[in-house]
């Protein structure tokens, strides 16, 4: 009776509260939106748009016209042709007009280049053989056949495997053209196409398989990623609420006129712990289900549930109870409204940081990776991980899940201890 | 035999870091079914003694008896024997009034028809029907003062300790207050009150007692105090053993 008058007494204060409900519902629900919308571009942006590359061909020669060629079959890039006659100061200009972050230059001596340095590789083979080859030499080291200019906003190792993917195509004109020069000095005849495309174009493959608990394909999308990621953002951030209902309350005369009652206020605490369990519930439900089906309505992929639901109802429900004891531990050692306020919302954006809700936590130095398991929040979002990305069940996230309980027990051991030196229960 | 409602023995009691104490060795009875009223000086005292007797302020030596219980048990037993209405507003703004007198009636142990049947009631003496499904944070001062009292009675106490329960409000608030008041006295409820307004005082207490710098001073009824030192009104017989200069500079 006085445990459920004491959580209506609560529910009715929260529920008047509309700043509090816009910022543990709103405030949530607008980040996943926004957040998914900018990830979800980023995706499209790698995974689905070409890159363009500008490329002035200032060669007249075969080779060139193959190897653009062979980087537009790469399937990375959208190759826009610049005037063959542009100066350099022009062409780099013209990035920037152009939308495109890369650039490359072939020289009018590319095609000599490629020639001169197959001819001598070509010697050298046959001569290793036995053979009587072409023995003219060409500086292999100083050749320098491409310019690549690119945007100094490009990742370094965006950069990188852009090269490699040239670098790729050169390797497949260069190759092609020992090998035609080998058939040529054995046989006397030029090479058939069959023959050559069966040995440039018949590679090995490299099968992708994502990593996931298991036997289906793991889904990694923006929404994926984000809405568990989100939702546990929202949970932690009842303390603005919940903390301040304490320090309130404790501050208030209510507090004094509870204390000569007869009835613990350890009543109160567990009555204000159920009733923000029950939102930090319900924020998760909202979430989810915003992403089942709204997103599909906005151009987001929709979210897909684990397969396991009731491994999902548990890790909710302790990423809720953990969310929940920090924001009563927040609550009983703050002074004043501001002081919960204050260091509960910024406490929370370090904690999300630290546990990897801000920043991919593969990006974070070694040194962090300690102080990352100190925030409850890099739990959870194991947690959810395991169940949303990887395809896990309960068992997979089990030490997950306890480590959430043993933060949850400090805190809450933590709190009851300041409630009894405060003399407050 | 009836025990008296409070039973202060030989108490002593220093505020933590300060090494003076503020009361030392303090006796005083009050006797059932009186309207007892402590006044005294600002820093005399008179707080800290109501905080001792309805348990709020631990860490004392002696002895503090209601009804002949010690409340050093802090049995919630003893939490039922009284009701306390403090100074500030001790209610949830954010509630209307009947949905404050339903959750520290659940407190104070009452059942569901209980806290229906003192709800009607208190609304209705109060004056309060009206403004009975109103937040608190949307009524004046007088009408939170009624609510604040209604609060302290929610659970019919044997004692009611009221710490200035009027101030702030208007004359036709207070009358109401007073009223209500007197008409629980009657009933047998034991009034402890603390006030500035000793004109008010005067019309509700029968028993008087004046504390300075943690002393009683004087403890009588009113008619016996007033004709012992010669004074026609509380105010003269405040300043006449409390002196005319300020006590807590």
């Amino acid at each position: 009776m006085k445990l459920w008058a004491s959580i209506q007494k609560d529910i009715r204060i929260l529920l008047r509260d509309k700043v509090g409900l816009l910022l543990m519902f709103g405030m949530p629900v607008l980040l996943v939106i926004i957040v998914t919308s900018i990830q979800n571009n980023t995706f499209d942006l790698l995974n689905k748009t070409k890159v363009t590359l500008l490329v002035c061909n200032r060669d007249t020669g075969a080779f060139s016209g193959q190897f653009i060629k062979a980087v537009g079959n790469a399937g990375m890039f959208k190759i826009v042709n610049s005037a063959n006659n542009e100066t350099e100061e022009n062409f780099k200009e013209d990035i920037g007009n152009k939308n495109a972050v890369l650039g490359i230059i072939i020289p009018e001596i590319f095609s000599r280049q490629i020639a001169a340095k197959s001819k001598t590789v070509t010697g050298k083979a046959l001569n290793s053989f036995g053979l009587e080859g072409d023995t003219s030499k060409v500086n292999l080291d100083n050749l320098n056949s491409l310019t690549l200019y690119y945007s100094p906003a490009v990742q370094q190792s965006f950069k990188l495997s852009v090269q490699g993917a040239l670098s790729g195509c050169l390797q497949i004109i260069e190759s092609r053209q020992v090998l035609k020069n080998m058939y040529f000095a054995i046989n006397e005849k030029p090479m058939p196409d069959s023959l050559q495309n069966q040995m440039l174009n018949n590679k090995l493959t490299i099968a992708e398989v994502p990593l996931s608990k298991n036997k289906d394909t793991a889904v990694l999308n923006a929404t994926q990623q984000n809405v568990p990621a989100w939702t546990i953002f929202a949970m932690f951030f009842v303390v603005m609420s919940l903390g301040s209902s304490i320090v309130r309350e404790k501050l208030s005369g209510s507090f004094i006129r509870l204390k000569t009652l007869p009835t613990h206020y350890f009543v109160a605490i567990l009555s204000k712990q159920l009733t923000y369990l029950a939102v930090t519930l319900l924020q998760a439900v909202v979430i989810f289900a915003l992403g089942i089906w709204l997103f599909p309505h906005i151009g987001l992929p929709a979210l897909s549930l684990p397969r396991d639901i009731i491994g999902l109802v548990l890790v909710t429900l302790t990423c809720g109870w953990c969310a929940v004891s920090y924001a009563v531990c927040v609550g009983v050692f703050a002074q004043t409204q501001e002081q919960a306020n204050g260091f509960g919302a910024v406490s929370i954006v370090i904690l999300s940081i630290l546990g990897g809700i801000m920043v991919p936590a593969f990006i974070m130095p070694g040194s962090f990776r300690t102080i990352m398991n100190l925030s409850p929040l890099h739990w959870c979002l194991q947690a959810f991980s395991g169940l949303f990305l990887e395809g896990g069940g309960l068992k997979d996230i089990l030490i997950n899940i306890l480590s959430l309980l043993g933060i949850a027990i400090i805190l809450q051991l933590a709190a009851f201890t300041a409630l009894r030196r405060k003399k407050l229960i | 035999m009836q025990h008296p409602a409070v039973n202060i023995i030989n108490v002593s009691f220093s505020y933590a870091g300060q090494p003076a104490k503020l009361f030392n060795n303090l006796n005083l009875t009050i006797g059932a079914g009186e309207r007892f009223g402590l006044f005294g000086p600002n820093g005399a005292g008179k707080t800290t003694l109501m905080s001792l007797m309805t348990g709020l302020q631990q860490q004392w030596q002696g002895d503090i008896m209601l009804l002949g219980n010690t409340i050093k048990t802090k049995s919630k037993h003893i939490n039922k024997l009284f009701g306390y209405v403090p100074q500030d507003f001790a209610l949830y703004e954010e509630l209307t009034p009947v949905e404050n007198l339903a959750f520290f009636g659940a407190w104070a142990g009452l059942s569901k028809t209980e806290i229906k049947e003192r709800t009607g009631t208190l609304l209705e003496v109060m004056h309060l029907s009206e403004a009975a499904n109103k937040t608190v944070n949307k009524l004046s001062g007088g009408m939170k003062r009624k609510v604040n009292l209604a609060i302290g009675v929610i659970h019919d106490p044997q004692i009611l300790f009221l710490d200035e329960p009027t101030v702030g409000v208007d004359v036709q608030a207070r009358r109401d207050i007073i009223n209500y008041l007197l008409m629980l006295n009657k009933k047998g409820t034991t009034l402890i009150y603390t006030s500035h307004q000793l004109s008010e005082a005067e019309g509700l207490c029968n028993q008087i007692a004046l504390i300075d710098a943690g002393k009683i001073i004087a403890n009588d009824k009113l008619e016996n105090l007033l004709a012992h030192h010669k004074q026609d009104g509380l105010e003269g017989l405040f300043l006449t053993l409390t002196g005319n200069t300020y006590s807590n500079q």
